[in-house]
């Protein structure tokens, strides 16, 4: 490795934050040590779906030893939420899923704290649930929020107060009835998934202390420190000075640990206690129960094409399955709604997106917000399309897929993105020409294809600063409120800063761990794949202000023009005069002025920001507007499959995936969010969260909720960098981080088409499903016992 | 009750007092301070908690303190020596093996106990020997690669 890197933008450096990791001593928030006052709390969960809290006695709890308070939300009903807000920090009059929290136990120990949960008795008055959000859509369905229409909401989410439906966003562009009658085929289908996940390997963890001075600290593994201590500030009416959050390292996030879940309920336990912290972690079993998940989805599509295989209209209705609160959700419905299309170009669009509520866990944020789940339906259907017309798979996404310059589904210019150069990496990566043979007689063997888009879905200005501190030998300090989830945000941080100021990548520090709202500069959060570019521009503009006060003082001192000067690996140097200076001691000391008569300069401490300042508003009955998002990520993905035909196993040879990223920042993390996503998306295919007929979670454990394994995990997954540059992108880069694994469900169920001629529209797949469907005759299931005395294993 | 018991974590002996429910996972975090096994599960499902015990890994969730009496353990923060990194170590920084890190100390333990045992593994036995750690970020591809790549080394 070399000791000096200039230029580091486009080089694969190393990881800033690996060697503490590899070593152990990198700090996650149950690493960390808060002295002997600290309490433990535990949540007290509601047993049923949905129903009335009638009242709840904690007299039994308070009276065991060790126990020191016990919160419930008929103490101080506090509403909460991110663009909607419907929650309550503590279920107060209702509960509306099997995993609610109701009250919360502090202890002197866990195990205590554990004990006393179980003495809260809590009497409910059952309701009817709703668990199909397309019944939880109609008229006449249970009301799980009849309260809808007071809580505070967004001016860009539109809920239907009287109903389930939490947002519905309606996208009209040119006139689908008419296009009906042009096209030579339509496919009408509907697809389905069911909520899954992010399972995370750290569960969710947060301590926090309310000192009696009214200053609050949260320590939290989270996705969004900032927005974090905003909705706490507002829910709990304590001045934003005052509340103060701390994340160290998080084990990884996915969005299950962006907006809020389990946070507030541990702020207002601490309030009850003041002076001490009072941690709360999930267990496993907790995590599944009750923390947040991606959303279900009913998709009914109708889309049509012409005889060349032109898309000529697409009617697109979803109903996420988006669980009892949907203060996050409702703008992954909104996201699904003006992304409807999926990447292609459709001149007559009829779009309506619906968030339902429904008592199941809180559907929120997940890797792909709203985009892995339409796409599982457009990418089938237009391999059908395809097919039914007689055209490539391949050709045909060539043909219609998005590009630059074109007016999309909102009525938005196409920002830059090159999709097709994504397609023709994929498809020279799996072969996609030339047929692959299965390994033996029972197996069948496929290749499916994938297309995708994505944007960042968040507010229309959500920002980013950054801070660029300057020491006495040069090395320097960057200050990001961006987390480290494990992208590696705070690698391309100082690859940006070393870049933008002209020095050695080995000279940059960063100074965001942990990220506290105290001292660390404002980020909004670290999701929707926006910190590469957002925080990125931020780093980039902080960088740049270092240096331009660095070159004032320089050239006042030689009496130059600062237009004249650079830096260049380190130095300040004159175009003009050839002259150099050295950035070590100028940097805090400033330089003097002709026979010491004075001194210019002094510490230098660069500071930026960037804030999309260009998104418009959509208008509510057709979501059309100027620009509905910042912009857009788009890729593909291609899989090469076997199918046992005895068993129904399928074995994943190859995923091959191509990203327009506009600029590799460091190209070898590209490839670590390829493959990581990649094996995530694989993953996500076989997994379902699962429940009996009252709602009761029946798989929270890793033994009944598989995630890929080592095992699991294709031995090939090849990938490429595609490089159109993004307008605004530091460097021209954009997000890629949840992109990964958006299609890679749609492609392997391509593959499996392409391998058995059976088409699966309900996600999950499995052996068992498989080996059903390739059966349609039917099978008799037998159990062989082995003779008595046989040597069976 | 209480047990005494000795055990000998990364190369320091100690002699303390282990309640008989108490796992290993919890004496190593909580009383000693060390805190690179991860608490994934309690369940020995996730592997984030793998150190090793007499040379095996473990899933130090899954065995009771008393049980650790008279052994040996290696954690992570045992790998490195005077400061230099394990070759596992520096291979999985070499390799991007390393995303959000909670299943990194964990997926070393059990790297270093197949090496240990068998020097130079087929893919196929690496990957048989990571599968009860489990990683949702990396897709196990880098991590694969980095012990491939110590094993061809030596």
């Amino acid at each position: 490795m070399p000791t000096s890197t200039p230029n580091p933008v486009g080089k694969s450096v190393p990881r800033v934050d690996a060697f503490d990791k590899v070593t152990g001593s990198a700090k996650f928030v149950d690493d960390m040590a808060f002295g002997p006052g600290l309490l433990y709390g535990k949540l007290v969960y509601s047993p049923i779906a949905h129903g009335l809290i009638k009242k709840i006695d904690v007299t039994e709890a308070l009276a065991l030893p060790g126990v020191k308070a016990v919160v419930t939300g008929q103490d101080s009903p506090t509403p909460l939420g991110l663009y909607l807000k419907d929650r309550f920090v503590f279920a107060h009059d209702r509960v509306r899923y099997v995993g609610d929290s109701v009250a919360g136990v502090i202890a002197i120990s866990e195990e205590i704290a554990e004990r006393a949960a179980a003495l809260v008795h809590v009497e409910y008055k059952e309701l009817p649930p709703v668990f199909d959000p397309y019944e939880g859509a109609q008229p006449g369905a249970p009301l799980i929020h009849p309260d809808l229409g007071s809580y505070e909401v967004v001016n860009f989410i539109f809920p239907k107060p009287g109903t389930n439906i939490s947002e519905h966003f309606k996208l009209r562009k040119g006139d689908v009835e008419t296009a009906w009658a042009q096209c030579a085929d339509v496919v009408e289908d509907t697809y389905t998934l069911p909520q899954i996940q992010h399972a995370p390997i750290e569960t969710h963890i947060a301590v926090a202390r309310w000192d009696p001075s009214g200053e609050v600290t949260l320590w939290a593994a989270s996705q969004s420190p900032f927005a974090q201590r905003d909705i706490l500030a507002q829910s709990l009416g304590v001045p934003h000075g005052n509340m103060r959050v701390i994340s160290p390292y998080v084990g990884g996030g996915f969005g299950g640990k962006a907006g809020i879940s389990i946070e507030a309920n541990v702020v207002l336990m601490a309030k009850a206690v003041r002076g001490h912290p009072v941690k709360v972690r999930m267990t496993r079993e907790e995590e599944f129960l009750s923390t947040n998940v991606r959303q279900s989805l009913i998709a009914n599509y109708k889309i049509g094409c012409d005889a060349e295989g032109n898309l000529l209209a697409m009617e697109a209705t979803y109903y996420f399955g988006g669980g009892a609160y949907n203060d996050y959700g409702v703008n992954i419905a909104r996201a699904a709604g003006y992304s409807c299309t999926g990447p292609y170009d459709v001149p007559n669009v009829k779009g309506d997106s619906y968030c339902v509520y429904t008592n199941r866990p809180i559907g929120s944020a997940m890797r792909g917000f709203g985009m892995p789940e339409i796409h599982w339906g457009i990418e089938q259907i237009m391999d059908q399309l395809a097919a039914h017309i007689g055209m490539d798979p391949v050709e045909f996404r060539r043909r219609n897929c998005v590009r630059t310059g074109d007016t999309i589904l909102t009525g938005m210019t196409m920002p830059q993105v090159d999709l097709p150069t994504c397609i023709d990496k994929v498809t020279a990566a799996i072969g996609w020409d030339h047929e692959s043979k299965p390994s033996a007689p029972n197996k069948a063997r496929g290749k499916g294809i994938a297309i995708m888009w994505k944007a960042p879905a968040m507010p229309p200005n959500p920002g980013s600063s950054a801070i660029v501190r300057f020491n006495e030998d040069a090395t320097l300090n960057v200050y990001v409120g961006a987390q480290e989830i494990g992208q590696g945000a705070f690698t391309v941080a100082a690859q940006m800063a070393a870049e933008a100021l002209g020095v050695p990548y080995e000279w940059v520090r960063v100074s965001a761990n942990p990220v506290d709202t105290k001292y660390s500069p404002y980020e909004w959060q670290t999701v929707a794949s926006r910190i590469t570019w957002s925080m990125g521009n931020a780093v980039k503009a902080a960088a740049e202000d270092a240096k331009g006060k660095i070159l004032d003082t320089v050239a006042a001192y030689w009496n130059e023009d600062p237009e004249d000067l650079d830096i260049k690996n380190g130095v300040v140097v004159s175009y003009k005069s050839e002259r150099e200076q050295a950035l070590k001691n100028m940097v805090i000391y400033g330089l003097p002025n002709e026979n010491f008569e004075g001194w210019q300069g002094g510490p230098v401490v660069g500071s930026g920001k960037f804030m999309p300042t260009y998104v418009t508003g959509l208008d509510p009955e057709t979501g059309q507007g100027t620009r509905a998002v910042v912009h857009y990520t788009v890729g593909a993905q291609a899989v090469d499959l076997e199918v046992n035909n005895d068993t129904g196993a399928i074995e994943i040879l190859k995923i091959a995936s191509a990203y327009d990223v506009g600029k590799a920042i460091n190209p070898d993390l590209v490839m670590t969010q390829i493959e990581g996503g990649a094996v995530h998306g694989m993953s996500s295919a076989f997994e379902e969260l699962r429940f009996d007929d009252k709602g009761h979670p029946i798989n929270g454990s890793f033994v009944d909720y598989k995630i890929a394994t080592s095992m699991d995990a294709p031995r090939v997954i090849h990938g490429d960098i595609v490089e159109m540059p993004l307008e605004d992108g530091p460097w021209g880069a954009r997000g890629v981080g949840e992109h990964v694994m958006v299609q890679t469900a749609p492609a392997i169920a391509n593959a499996l088409y392409n391998a058995t001629g059976v088409r699966f529209k309900d996600l999950p797949l499995s052996a068992e499903k498989v080996f059903l469907a390739l059966h349609p005759e039917g099978v008799e299931l037998s159990c062989e016992l082995p003779e008595p005395g046989s040597s069976a294993d | 009750m209480l047990h005494e018991i000795t055990l000998t974590v990364n190369g320091d002996q100690y002699a303390i007092a282990v309640r008989s429910h108490q796992t290993l996972l919890q004496v190593l975090r909580e009383e000693l301070g060390i805190t690179s096994p991860k608490r994934g599960c309690e369940n020995g499902e996730c592997g984030a908690c793998t150190v090793l015990m007499d040379g095996l890994p473990v899933n130090s969730c899954m065995v009771l303190a008393p049980e650790a009496d008279g052994t040996v353990i290696e954690t992570a923060e045992g790998l490195s020596v005077d400061g230099n990194l394990h070759p596992l170590q520096q291979a999985f920084i070499d390799h991007n093996a390393v995303q959000c890190g909670f299943c990194t100390p964990g997926m070393l333990m059990s790297s270093k106990a197949l090496l240990d045992r068998s020097p130079h593994p087929s893919e196929d036995e690496i990957r048989y020997a990571l599968v009860g750690n489990l990683c949702r970020c990396t897709g196990y591809v880098r991590i694969v690669a980095a012990v491939a790549a110590v094993a061809e080394r030596e």
